[in-house]
């Protein structure tokens, strides 16, 4: 055990308890803010890998802005007042047969792989990644502006007009007659 | 320029020669939290002494006087007092979420106040992507606000929570857009190359001429809406919403919210000195070697700590200067005047680098 894997415990315990109390809670806002934790503990482990970037990313997408909005709609309907439906025993069913279904996936790949050997024979990181991607963030820039061999402009520009046309069809939506 | 580099490594070195790694890295991070603790609760008194004392010297009052020569030990007992208070439990609301939101703000807070350069190599958190990490934790701030107007049970705290979120999540567009500017001119996003650059290239400011000075007027008027003060402090605003989101606290639950106001203040401050006014580096001309020789030998914390409080009066002189704005004058001042200027900015200062205009 090291320090590493100290903090991979840390936080893999703080978002496993965070995910079931955002699906166990009644109170919606308090899901809500149990969300928050599960997303940000996955930005810690981005940290704990070294992707600063994409630690930030999801800092600042997820945890700043899709729990505000998540917040901010809760606030604005009447959704904070009534708790959570009382789930029936139909719907709990279907819930849980497809967590079966995911958790039986993700067992089969796992032993399909072989992951347990490949990680038993990796042995514990020693190194924190954030050396050697020092430059991530100009690969990353350039990566997404280039035509060439895996360059991702192409997805890029289309991921743009997909959120111009949310714009526009949102103001279409909001605006006053 | 000495480099605290020296004094970091000395201590790392002392501590791995008796004890294994990782229980050196545990005890230096747990010195660095207390340090940045500590510092934060200085700050605040002092920034909180500063800001009665100035607002009274702009309304041609003397401010506090009666406590110790001065006034200098009011803002003390002030904290012993809040440390002492009862924090009150309110019925019928959501203790859970109501005890927690004044920490997500003061955490956030803190996290932002561990982002500032405070001399060549005493930085405590600094990656490659310092401004956009900055920047993300900053905005984890609403979240706080938000729940902390909703589980106080009151329409007027609800009412104060939703101004300020939609007033800083509007404003955080063109802090993000400022910064933006600034590192097309830098070329990085790391807080210690960004102050190293200026040590040694001049600060951005002038570096970058007219579409710096733009950007840092602007960065003033939306850092000033981010924190929630002088002309865009709506959502407080005694004489409609007695206090706003903060209502409802208490004791030291409402202490914290008024520790993160003032050390947002100077965070904010100190983000505009690192990012254009150099940070801690010193003041050069270039052509007078005598001058810049002395300039160098003052340490860069005073540098930094000194441009840090001169921004901070300007903010305060704004404050005590300007009526208070409506709401929907707040929002039409972002979303119409603020953003487009910034964004014709970010292209201005884009030409500027790829021809190379700037000194």
């Amino acid at each position: 055990m090291n320090s590493q894997n100290i903090m991979f415990v840390i936080l893999a315990v703080i978002m496993v308890l965070s995910s079931i109390a955002t699906v166990a809670t009644k109170s919606i806002i308090r899901a809500a803010t149990y969300l928050l934790f599960v997303l940000l503990g996955t930005a810690g482990m981005y940290f704990l890998m070294g992707y600063t970037f994409l630690g930030a990313v999801q800092t600042m997408v997820y945890a700043g802005g899709i729990i505000v909005l998540y917040v901010f709609a809760i606030l604005l309907t009447e959704g904070a007042k009534n708790d959570a439906v009382k789930s029936k025993v139909k719907d709990a069913s279907w819930g849980l047969v497809l967590t079966l279904v995911g958790f039986l996936t993700f067992i089969g790949v796992l032993f399909k792989q072989n992951l347990f050997e490949h990680v038993a024979a990796l042995g514990a990181p020693t190194e924190p990644a954030g050396a050697a991607a020092h430059n991530s963030i100009d690969e990353v820039g350039h990566f997404m502006l280039s035509t060439g061999d895996g360059g991702y402009l192409l997805p890029f520009e289309a991921v743009s007009v997909l959120l111009l046309a949310c714009i526009v069809a949102g103001l279409l939506i909001a605006r006053k007659r | 320029m000495f480099n605290f580099n020296i004094v970091s490594s000395w201590i790392h070195g002392l501590l791995t020669g008796v004890m294994p790694e990782w229980a050196a890295i545990l005890i230096e991070s747990i010195v660095v939290a207390l340090v940045i603790i500590t510092l934060y609760a200085i700050f605040a008194i002092l920034l909180i002494y500063m800001e009665r004392k100035i607002c009274a010297f702009f309304q041609c009052r003397l401010g506090p006087m009666r406590v110790g020569p001065y006034g200098t030990i009011q803002v003390l007992s002030d904290v012993l007092k809040m440390m002492t208070k009862e924090v009150i439990n309110l019925r019928q609301t959501d203790h859970f979420l109501h005890n927690m939101a004044p920490f997500l703000v003061v955490t956030a807070s803190m996290v932002t106040f561990a982002c500032l350069p405070w001399n060549a190599g005493a930085q405590i958190i600094d990656f490659n992507v310092g401004v956009f990490f900055f920047l993300a934790i900053s905005s984890l701030g609403v979240v706080g606000i938000l729940l902390a107007g909703w589980s106080s049970n009151n329409k007027y705290s609800l009412i104060g929570a939703m101004r300020s979120g939609a007033q800083i999540i509007s404003y955080e567009l063109s802090i993000g857009m400022t910064m933006l500017t600034m590192i097309c001119l830098t070329g990085t996003m790391s807080f210690s190359e960004i102050c190293a650059q200026q040590a040694t290239e001049g600060w951005n400011i002038f570096r970058g001429h007219l579409p710096a000075v733009i950007a840092f007027l602007i960065y003033l008027v939306a850092g000033n809406a981010e924190c929630n003060r002088g002309p865009f402090d709506l959502p407080e605003s005694e004489s409609e919403l007695t206090a706003g989101y903060h209502t409802e606290y208490s004791g030291m639950h409402f202490g914290y919210y008024y520790l993160a106001e003032y050390l947002n203040l100077f965070i904010c401050a100190g983000m505009a000195s690192t990012i254009f006014l150099g940070g801690w580096a010193p003041l050069h001309i270039a052509g007078l070697d005598g001058f810049n020789m002395v300039m160098d030998y003052i340490p860069g914390a005073v540098w930094f700590i000194g441009k840090t409080f001169f921004v901070v009066f300007l903010l305060m002189w704004l404050r005590w200067t300007f009526p208070r704005l409506r709401i929907d004058q707040i929002l039409s001042l972002e979303w119409k005047y603020l953003v487009p200027i910034s964004m014709i900015n970010l292209i201005l200062m884009a030409l500027i680098v790829s021809f190379g205009l700037h000194f």
